[in-house]
């Protein structure tokens, strides 16, 4: 049972993450490359707070979304004044920055990473194996509602608008700006909260858990589940998740497998998975 | 030793520019971050070595692998990019960087992972200019700059063929309809960039005298970086561009004690270009 309570963790961990870059790419379709980068800010936080300042988990989740939020926002500012492109890039360079400061800082552990971060707990009773699981669970169900919130919502909708046509949205009085911001703030939060679940999961970090190639892998599950939808995030992220431990021997062959399954779906099947069960039906 | 420096970091600059003009190129013409150029990039690397071993040849050797990357290049255009421009841009973003890492891939199997070593002897004399030794590899490094500068020049503002590149980089449609076989443009600038990222590719190996399966990683995002820096999709604003940071790369691991490593000063001075100068160093607005 502690095997498939791990793999179903990581599983339902990853999910948080694309579903936050679902709401970055797939509803206000901005492409976010460094969303390993505000995963792994969410986690150092998380990890210092409950390690170095001694607080309990209860405070040092919100705390660190809250503060993955922060740096979203400050970072996503010049980025998202100048042409899209631009975020693509700049937040490529964030993932390597970001890395760089943990591996190089010696407040963040630098190459020792962090180690012995706690589970959380209720007076006696520590949450581990399903109980940690129910955790990520529980934060799984409020992100896919939130999501769902924020789709229906009139800053959905805009966000929706820009995407399609920025010009227009600007034309009826929606500002880009605020509501792309809002779309990469949320969506950074979303990896916040996933990056703090995996440290308080793992128990151990180092920089080497939130590179570039981790972050090219929630996109490969965002667009092989479906981009723009909820189904479609955790679809891909539970099937590319779970593909490595079926298929052992594929492990090799990952990066090389990813890269023909994206390009297969890009060409062939662009709505992703979650657009091919719903022609099904 | 200042001049040493500055002389090592315009040879490391050189090759910047080599790879990131193609960048550029393809930039300006279709609006696309081609992020696969690195992985043409190593392909050549190996192209180029294999083909050194078969005829010991360097010019012949840099030569082939020049023409075959061209058409690789041209490929990917051809069955990867051109099917997917309808999307918005982020898709052929994503499926650049799907090809790039299969390419990568794809040379580790074939190869395999460990480093091979490029070992030509360039028949160049080495200069001494005031105390300032420049290796045979770094004279063979400017020279091929220069030349691939020059051609590049001549190429883009006195011939026909450039005026056709400018039209359909301004607008294709537009360009389209006075005449301009842009299929053709958008092929031909492919094949230029790639035969630059070719070059690119066997001078490093040689530099290093290695070639190695993820070569092209840093490259590629940093290549992203410089030519936002230069203005995305200006061809002289990247070759800027990769001068500078070749130079400052150098200059500061040689004078300042800077905790990072070099790779992320370029992302650094990205980042405070985008603040200062949004539109880089020679770009235009809008």
């Amino acid at each position: 049972m502690g095997y498939l309570y791990t793999v179903l963790t990581t599983l339902m961990i990853n999910s948080i993450a694309v579903l936050g870059l679902n709401i970055i790419l797939g509803y206000a379709g901005q492409i976010s490359l460094g969303h390993a980068a505000f995963m792994g800010i969410g986690a150092y936080a998380s990890a210092l707070l409950s390690t170095k300042a001694g607080f309990p988990f209860w405070f040092s989740f919100p705390l660190a979304v809250l503060i993955s939020a922060v740096i979203g926002f400050l970072l996503g500012l010049p980025s998202l004044r100048v042409r899209d492109d631009f975020l693509a890039i700049t937040t490529i360079g964030i993932n390597f920055i970001v890395q760089a400061i943990f591996l190089y800082v010696p407040f963040f552990g630098a190459a020792l990473g962090i180690g012995g971060i706690p589970k959380p707990r209720i007076g006696e009773f520590v949450f581990r194996g399903g109980y940690y699981s129910l955790i990520v669970l529980i934060v799984l169900l409020v992100g896919i509602i939130l999501s769902f919130k924020f789709y229906r919502s009139w800053a959905g909708l805009a966000s929706e608008t820009i995407r399609e046509d920025e010009l227009a949205a600007n034309v009826i009085g929606i500002n880009p700006v605020r509501f792309k911001l809002m779309a990469f703030v949320l969506g950074s939060a979303y990896a916040g909260a996933s990056g703090a679940l995996y440290a308080h999961f793992m128990g151990f970090i180092s920089s080497d858990d939130f590179s570039f190639p981790l972050s090219v892998t929630f996109l490969s599950m965002l667009v092989f589940g479906g981009v723009g939808t909820i189904k479609g995030s955790i679809i891909g992220a539970f099937f590319l998740g779970a593909l490595p431990e079926i298929l052992r021997p594929l492990a090799q062959y990952r990066l090389l497998f990813y890269g023909f399954l994206l390009l297969l779906m890009l060409r062939f099947c662009p709505g992703g998975l979650a657009s091919l069960i719903r022609l099904r039906k | 030793m200042l001049w040493q420096q500055i002389a090592n970091g315009i040879s490391i600059g050189s090759i910047y520019a080599l790879i990131t003009m193609g960048l550029a190129m393809v930039y300006g013409i279709l609006r696309i971050l081609h992020v696969a150029h690195a992985g043409i990039y190593t392909i050549g690397a190996y192209i180029g070595l294999y083909l050194f071993n078969l005829t010991e040849s360097f010019l012949i050797s840099s030569i082939f692998s020049m023409a075959l990357c061209a058409v690789i290049g041209v490929a990917i255009q051809r069955f990867v990019y051109y099917p997917l421009l309808r999307f918005p841009p982020f898709v052929p973003l994503i499926a650049g960087i799907a090809m790039f890492l299969s390419i990568g891939e794809i040379c580790r199997l074939i190869a395999g992972p460990y480093p091979l070593s490029f070992p030509v002897v360039i028949r160049l004399p080495s200069i001494n200019v005031a105390g300032v030794s420049i290796a045979p590899i770094q004279v063979l490094i400017f020279s091929v700059t220069a030349v691939i500068l020059l051609f590049q020049w001549f190429l883009t503002s006195k011939t026909s063929f450039g005026l056709m590149m400018r039209a359909t980089s301004q607008d294709m449609e537009m360009a389209e309809a006075s005449g301009v076989d842009s299929k053709k443009v958008v092929a031909l600038t492919f094949a230029l960039g790639s035969a630059f990222a070719a070059i690119a590719g066997i001078l490093v190996g040689i530099n290093y005298n290695q070639v190695y399966p993820s070569m092209g990683d840093m490259p590629a995002y940093k290549s992203l970086a410089l030519i936002v820096v230069g203005g995305l999709s200006s061809v002289p604003g990247a070759v800027i561009a990769s001068l500078l940071l070749g130079m400052a790369e150098t200059l500061l691991i040689g004078y300042a004690e800077i905790p990072l490593p070099r790779d992320a000063l370029a992302f650094i001075a990205m980042i405070v270009v985008i603040l200062l100068k949004p539109q880089g160093l020679l770009g235009r607005r809008g």
